[in-house]
């Protein structure tokens, strides 16, 4: 049990150092490189304390369910092949954190740069151990994302923008197709759980969907690995700091791939797809990275290509799949991952001391610093292959893979002619990078003076470096049981009895190994000139570029593709646009009426029918009058809509819906203000506005007037059709039977919204403030149209004493309408969990209470005397609502629960208190906060251009 | 009563859309006001209509359901009234800003050419 819940601090811990990481200050360099050196440090401690339950039990898991009904559920698995991994992760990440403090200039923002990091180690823990398969892609995904941010981390250079924008694309799209791979291998397998997949095998590669289950999956793990034809993305990725590139392009991210790659062989590994399609990309890429490597002049560039490579080795190793060849991969993807990212580390010692990476200008540096020339010439050596170093045990095992016979298919053949002319380039860029760096005369002209580094800046790549030459050495004694542990969860019974060993004797291998080394020293001797100083490569390679063909790519994809789009489906302007949309649901609403069956019963006309009838005879004047005048006479309009709006609000008194009517109410008149209120920067309407009365415009509204003529009609029918139906069984009755005894409320309408349904009220209300807010922040920019600013003519006509009393009388009884408000909407929310009324009614009416303040005295005078801080209340309602709803989880009930209990109180007698009353009363704050900073909002425009205006006017007098 | 309100919301849905479908800020705001109307009506009405039966019950036990108005209805519409005066407000403030910046009321934010 101990075991499994460490697990699960193994994939958290580095997530939430990171976001300790990410609060630190910008310049607490030392903080962050402890905080993170030591969460490396625990993982590596914890992934100790594991290994023996691994040895003896094979697999340690820990589930999490979360949603088990549906199958979604958590699982955190290590065996010991994912052991291996995570020691890998933590291990390198270790030393990379290092070397990082080191490197990094005290004017990088670091928070920034280890949070990332950490959360990427946490993403690669998460990866590693996961044992649900969609699980696994989340992280896999989540990976891809963190790698983006890292490369781009210096973003104000245009290289990492676009490295990391390029990284992103390929390896989320390639994590794409990985989940509808293992979706489909889930499917077929009945289980999302690794095991069962693993366990289902036989089906699955012998199911019709077979090939394509291979081809999404390939996609998804070459593209995350950098295999031919994807690998364009981690050259262009080389502009991330060195530290990230030495962990995600050496041992980590790109590990993932092949990581991935032999999970899976145990599920799609055996068949002669797997062995052409895997084997031969891998043997392409092999062959490809070190034949460009050798012509790269950037350090990190040939490293780069070196690595893609060296990935394209284990891809072929794992595209082999016998036992022997699955056991070299992981084997290889531990010496990689260490002499890489003592490479890596070391290259950008050597950019931080010379200020230059470029190949042509870097010579001699061996006499600047012996001790890390020594260091990086150990690890070019141990990435040649040469014997008594790690780099060449694994390569001797993979001639060993490619020689012996497998299949007799022609790629099987020509693999081991490819493995020694590729091992031959990779012997040859190593020579290079020796040579050209170390030797030779002192460089003159580069841009710092070079010297060593500080001791602890070189101490991980001496560390890597000494691993190196341990398992070059000693392996068996190093490496033999992990390795046997870690292959033997993927291969099982069929796991080799492994035992490495330097010397074989003189066989196959041994002589391939020679012929490439011989071959490698060869190619670059004799070409040296041309190497070190011609152009980066054959004239093939660098006019078939992949990365420009990508961007030609995305270019066409993401702007010319819906440019084209967009011309030929756009409909031109705002009423084109609206007049398709209220088309195509007048289309919609055809469909629905047309086959309707009519029975129109003969409608009795009694008293009260007539009396509605007038009523919404005068409704629908108003109606048709303001959308008849709202063109050029919009206050006209503005009065005539407020008409219809009554008529709407009578009617929901008529028709047994009194919260509604007291709302429609309220909100009526705050909407009349607010409209008001913007009707003084609309141009004026004095004259016609030209072409108003010619044909075309006549042509337009008559086309109009029919569509909504149709819209109305069909509208009514619709209505109609409804509402002379008798009703089936509605929801509402279950509401209304348990309203009081489950809400404590008679008012069946207020229980629902605060009750029943309060997270529906609870985003509502959460969508007013957005929407307030979006106003004030709208409106602080706001430059007003020039013509408006001037003040209203009725205001410059009049003398000031004059204006003072303009409203005198019916501002003193506003102003003595304040408190008889205030103590209505108190009233209103009082009563709203029994009688209408409640918090939304409440608040718009306190809003109103504030309104009519500053509609009778002006402004400063109202803001000298009062302070409302809208935003404020806004914020408390929003809290306290958020507050009552967490409240439910202390007490072990699902979000906002609420809880009703009648209150025997002395002198007011017996009061009903639920928690829906306090979250009720965040509604009350936060419409009440909500309008008035709109509507304050808005008024404050005339505010901001008055002292303006004034000035100018003393100007002219 | 039925019929009456069915033509009720068909009037304001018909100049709602007709406002809506005109080139002046103002006249979609209104119009976008008077459709909201309209909407609320017909979604109180899915509910049917109750003369003279709110949805207030008595305090405690059993109640007949078909003795009182639907409140389902209700509460959405009672939502609905709010945020279709938030979306009144923000539209306001676009129209107040494109009018500023633009310097036309033209809902395309220019006058139309021919």
């Amino acid at each position: 049990m101990v075991e499994q819940n460490l697990l699960l601090l193994l994939v958290l811990m580095p997530f939430v150092s990171a976001a300790i990481a990410a609060t630190l200050p910008e310049d607490a360099r030392n903080a962050e490189a402890w905080l993170a050196g030591l969460t490396m440090l625990g993982g590596v401690f914890l992934l100790v304390i594991l290994y023996p339950s691994i040895q003896d039990d094979g697999i340690v898991t820990r589930p999490v369910h979360w949603v088990s009904s549906i199958g979604l559920d958590l699982n955190f698995r290590i065996d010991g092949f994912a052991w291996l991994m995570m020691t890998l992760v933590m291990g390198i990440g270790l030393l990379v954190v290092i070397y990082a403090r080191y490197y990094m200039s005290p004017d990088d923002p670091v928070p920034r740069f280890y949070a990332c990091l950490l959360a990427f180690a946490g993403a690669m823990a998460g990866l590693v151990l996961s044992g649900n398969v969609i699980q696994m892609v989340v992280f896999w995904e989540l990976t891809s994302l963190i790698s983006f941010l890292l490369i781009g981390y210096w973003y104000r250079q245009q290289l990492a923008r676009d490295g990391a924008r390029m990284a992103l694309i390929i390896t989320a799209s390639g994590g794409l197709c990985l989940m509808v791979a293992v979706i489909l291998m889930g499917q077929i397998a009945g289980s999302y759980e690794l095991d069962a997949i693993i366990a289902a095998a036989p089906r699955i590669v012998t199911h019709p969907l077979y090939v394509p289950i291979l081809l999404l999956f390939l996609i998804g793990a070459f593209t995350k690995s950098a295999q031919f034809p994807f690998h364009f993305w981690l050259p262009n990725a080389m502009a991330a700091p060195t530290p990230v590139s030495a962990y995600l392009h050496s041992a980590t991210m790109v590990k993932a791939g092949v990581f991935i790659l032999i999970r899976f062989q145990p599920v799609l590994g055996g068949t002669n797809e797997w062995f052409q399609i895997v084997a031969g990309t891998g043997l392409l890429t092999l062959f490809l990275g070190a034949f460009i490597a050798l012509f790269r002049h950037d350090l990190k560039g040939l490293l780069a290509y070196s690595t893609i490579s060296h990935l394209g080795l284990i891809t072929a190793l794992i595209g082999i799949g016998s036992p022997a060849a699955m056991v070299a991969a992981i084997f290889h993807i531990v010496n990689h991952a260490v002499f890489k990212a003592s490479l890596f580390m070391a290259a950008g010692i050597i950019d931080h001391e010379t200020g230059t990476r470029d190949m042509r200008r870097l010579s001699g540096l061996a006499k600047f610093m012996p001790i890390t020339a020594t260091l990086a010439i150990i690890a070019s050596a141990a990435m040649a292959g040469v014997p008594l170093l790690n780099g060449f045990l694994s390569k001797e095992m993979f001639f060993e893979a490619t020689y012996v016979w497998n299949n007799g298919t022609f790629l099987d053949n020509a693999a081991p002619y490819i493995a020694v002319a590729a091992s031959a380039f990779s012997a040859a860029y190593s020579l290079r990078f020796i040579l050209a760096v170390f030797f030779g005369p002192p460089s003159r002209d580069l841009p710092r003076t070079p010297h060593e580094p500080p001791v602890l800046m070189r101490l991980p790549v001496a560390l890597l470096v000494i691993a190196c030459i341990a398992v070059g050495v000693f392996p068996q004694e190093t490496l033999g049981v992990v390795l046997q542990t870690a292959s033997e969860s993927i291969l099982g019974s069929k796991t080799p009895e492994i035992s490495i060993k330097i010397w074989h004797g003189v066989n196959p291998a041994l002589i391939m190994s020679i012929i490439a080394m011989t071959l490698g020293t060869l190619i670059y001797l004799s070409r040296r000139t041309y190497i070190d100083t011609g152009e980066e490569g054959p004239a093939l390679t660098r006019r078939f570029s992949f990365a420009r063909g990508f961007d030609e790519l995305m270019n066409l994809l993401s702007t010319k593709l819906p440019r084209q789009a967009l011309r030929l489906t756009s409909a031109h302007g705002l009423q084109a646009q609206l007049r398709a949309l209220v088309l195509l649901a007048l289309a919609g609403a055809w469909y629905a009426v047309i086959n309707l069956e009519w029975h129109i019963p003969r409608p009795t006309i009694g008293q009260s029918e007539v009396v509605f009838a007038l009523l919404w005879l005068v409704g629908g004047a108003c109606a048709i009058g303001a959308a008849w005048q709202a063109k050029y006479h919009r206050f006209a309009a503005l009065i005539l809509m407020g008409g219809a709006g009554l008529v709407t609000c009578a009617t929901f008194v008529w028709l047994s819906a009194p919260d509604l009517a007291v709302t429609q109410l309220l909100v009526e008149i705050v909407t009349t203000v607010l409209l008001l209120l913007g009707l003084r920067w609309l141009p004026k309407r004095n004259e016609e506005i030209p072409g108003d009365d010619a044909l075309p415009a006549r042509i337009r509204r008559g086309r109009d007037l029919l569509i909504a003529v149709a819209c109305g009609g069909g509208m009514a029918a619709i209505a109609a059709a409804v509402l002379l139906t008798t009703p089936g069984v509605s929801v509402g009755d279950w509401f209304l039977r348990n309203s009081y005894v489950e809400g404590g409320g008679t008012n069946v309408v207020n229980v629902i919204l605060v009750d029943f349904r309060a997270f529906d009220t609870f985003g509502e209300i959460t969508v007013l403030a957005v929407v307030a807010l979006t106003v004030y922040a709208l409106l602080r920019r706001f430059r007003p149209a020039p013509e408006s600013v001037e003040r209203p003519r009725p205001q410059r006509e009049a003398d000031e004493q004059e204006l003072q009393d303009y409203l005198y009388i019916p501002g003193l009884l506003m102003q003595w309408m304040f408190a008889p408000i205030i103590t209505l909407a108190a009233y209103l929310f009082f009563r709203g969990h029994d009688l209408p009324g409640g918090g939304f009614a409440a608040g718009v009416t306190l809003a109103i209470a504030l309104l009519l303040q500053y509609v009778a005295s002006n402004v400063r005078w109202i803001e000298a005397r009062l302070t409302v801080l809208p935003i404020r209340w806004m914020a408390f309602g929003l809290t306290l609502s958020t507050a009552v709803g967490a409240g439910a989880w202390i007490f072990g009930y699902p979000f906002l629960t609420a809880h009703a209990q009648y209150v025997d109180l002395p002198l007011v007698g017996k009061t009903p208190l639920a928690t829906a009353m306090l979250f009720d009363l965040g509604i009350f704050a936060l419409v009440m906060g909500a309008i008035v900073l709109m509507l304050i909002a808005i008024a404050h425009q005339s505010l901001r251009v008055a002292p303006k205006q004034r000035k100018s006017e003393g100007e002219a007098t | 009563m039925e019929l009456i309100l069915a033509l009720a919301i068909g009037v304001l849905v018909g100049s709602g859309v007709w406002l809506m479908l005109r080139p002046r800020s103002y006249q979609v705001i209104v119009g976008l006001c008077l459709l909201a109307y309209g909407v609320n009506l017909f979604i109180f009405a899915m509910g049917r209509l109750y003369v003279g039966a709110a949805p207030i019950m008595p305090k405690g036990g059993f109640v007949d359901p078909t003795a009182y108005a639907d409140p389902l209805p209700q509460a959405l519409v009672l939502t609905a009234i709010v945020i279709s005066f938030a979306t009144t407000a923000l539209f306001l403030v676009v129209m107040i800003v494109s009018r500023g910046m633009t310097g036309t009321d033209h809902v395309d934010g220019k006058e139309r050419l021919s």
